[in-house]
């Protein structure tokens, strides 16, 4: 405990006591001494303030989903970090910088030139009376900005848990029902068209629940299905090719209208164009006494877009 | 005066006319075979029975299928591996008329659709276009491609084409049933697809339907020329000084 409060004592100490000593000068300024303003001082600090409540602002809007208009507070959130950013930099130019014209000719040769510029950086800070605390007002200020700024990447996908991607809502014995919620007999399934179905009683919404299905072949095992999410880049699958004569024509597959990923139906939803890097998840079939489709268990892989480890994974009910 | 209303009228008409074949041309099914035997048996078989490898079997596809692949220009094809493409008909009126009722009599199929669209609702054909057939054709029937085929638009396809389309699925369109898509649903979809031919673009124009980005795209074009120009006019008057 004692260690942990050393260590932030020295972090403390390292990020406010840190920059080189200053110089000793008694003859000779570059720049002429300005009279510290106390109060512009006071507002940068608030600005920066600010500018640091928004960023963080931004980061707990985009965290809680449950709040209504988020992309317009995101955006207002962002925007007036940006505003009261540009604030503070107006008021540190127009009243803390100590200003002054000078003309005189470009030097031949600049040998203490390096000393002379930073000299004259220093000079102009004399109207500061809190260096250290407004430098660490803007590092805050723009390091919570960065940080906002950075929050949407967490949204490529889980960095920790993916146990929530690899559920759906099917499970053995659950009923297919069609766009209106009613449940679809096996023999309604026809050669050469495709369907789109959902779980009985479950969010239609979830990436797992969408399926579609098609009959590749004559009975009850010739209807197969697959979930309606690519495994490329998670778009519907909307198109179903199937050819009107075999002989001569592409065979059937199932197409996403993104990045054209085909799927062999009729091979386990084997890719057999496009970018997509694995296989369409099969949905089990049985069909019950009434003679309508259930699933069987849940799907052959996860669905939806791939991410790393993927297939080291099972959907899960 | 007189005359451009004439006119005027004339164009209105046209295409209106152009869109169902004129009545009062009578089928001869003795002439329809023979121009089956000239044109389709090759690949068809002498007796619509279809080929292995040259083209399949007509027996029960009905006149639906006769009057869209031969009005379409799909058939004759020329080579029975190539995807038929809407092209030139190459018969008159009389004879497509003989042919579909030649080969109405290959087995049992169905007749050719009247789709009463003028009075369908847009909207809900919309929402099942956006459904069925969006994904290939896009929504604003501008067709695309597909692994394998090109996909056509359906800006020359007349109302009638539509429904035979829907319930044939050429090539490698899926097929749909009146009970996937009900007689009624099918009026609400052609309804949409004669919306989308010509549809109400607000706020100029349309540059082929392809959403926001053609605009955004002239923005940029005009934003930059406007830029590039303030520049030059600054750098002029910096050099004067």
């Amino acid at each position: 405990m004692s260690r942990i409060k050393a260590l932030l004592i020295a972090a403390i100490v390292l990020l406010l006591g840190r920059g080189r000593p200053r110089r000793e000068r008694s003859e000779a300024r570059i720049v002429p001494p300005g009279t510290p303003d106390p109060r512009a001082e006071t507002l940068v600090l608030v600005l920066f303030a600010a500018v640091a409540v928004c960023g963080i602002a931004f980061i707990v809007v985009y965290a809680i989903d449950g709040i209504g208009h988020q992309t317009q507070l995101l955006g207002l959130a962002l925007g007036l970090a940006f505003a009261l950013l540009a604030v503070a930099f107006i008021v540190i130019a127009r009243r803390l910088v100590v200003t002054e014209e000078l003309a005189e000719p470009y030097p031949a040769e600049h040998p203490n030139e390096v000393e002379t510029i930073e000299e004259i950086l220093d000079e102009s800070e004399s109207r500061f009376t809190r260096r250290r605390l407004v430098k660490l007002a803007g590092t805050g200020a723009l390091g919570t900005l960065g940080l906002a700024a950075l929050t949407p990447a967490l949204s490529l996908g889980p960095a920790l848990d993916t146990d929530a991607l690899t559920k759906t809502p099917w499970r053995r014995g659950r009923r297919l029902v069609d766009d209106s919620g009613k449940p679809i007999a096996a023999t309604s399934i026809e050669a050469e068209a495709f369907y789109t179905a959902y779980p009985e009683g479950a969010d239609r919404e979830l990436i797992g629940s969408p399926i579609v299905v098609v009959r590749i072949g004559p009975g009850d095992e010739g209807v197969v299905a697959y979930s309606k999410i690519c495994t490329h880049a998670g778009c519907a699958i909307a198109l179903y090719r199937k050819p009107t004569f075999p002989d001569t024509q592409p065979g059937p597959a199932l197409v996403c209208p993104c990045h054209y990923s085909s799927f062999d139906p009729a091979d386990n939803g084997k890719v057999i164009f496009g970018p997509a890097g694995r296989a369409l998840p099969r949905l089990p079939l049985e069909v019950d006494v009434d003679g309508n489709l259930r699933a069987a268990g849940n799907f052959s892989g996860p669905v939806g877009p791939s991410w790393s480890g993927v297939r080291q994974r099972e959907a899960r009910s | 005066m007189k005359r451009l209303l004439f006119i005027l009228v004339l164009l209105f008409l046209a295409p209106a006319r152009a869109a169902e074949p004129p009545q009062g041309v009578v089928a001869n099914v003795a002439q329809g075979k023979s121009l089956y035997a000239a044109n389709c048996s090759r690949c068809h078989g002498s007796r619509g029975e279809g080929l292995r490898d040259q083209g399949p079997s007509l027996k029960d596809v009905g006149a639906l299928s006769g009057d869209f692949y031969v009005r379409t220009g799909y058939m004759p094809l020329d080579d029975p591996h190539a995807q038929p493409w809407r092209t030139r008909v190459l018969f008159s009126e009389q004879e497509i008329r003989s042919l579909v009722a030649f080969v109405a009599t290959i087995g049992h199929g169905p007749a050719i659709p009247t789709p009463h669209w003028r009075s369908a609702s847009v909207p809900a054909g919309k929402k099942l276009f956006t459904d069925r057939c969006a994904g290939c054709h896009q929504i604003a029937i501008a067709g695309g491609v597909l692994p394998g085929a090109r996909i056509p638009s359906l800006n020359q396809a007349t109302p009638r084409q539509i429904a035979e389309a829907v319930r044939i699925g050429p090539y490698l369109m899926p097929k749909f049933s009146r009970r996937a898509i009900t007689p009624t649903q099918l009026n609400d979809i052609v309804a949409y697809v004669q919306y989308a031919k010509q549809p109400d673009d607000r706020g100029g124009w349309a540059i082929g339907h392809l959403g926001p980005w053609p605009e955004g795209m002239v923005t940029w074009l005009l934003a930059a020329s406007a830029l590039v120009a303030t520049c030059i006019v600054i750098g002029r008057r910096q050099k004067r000084t």
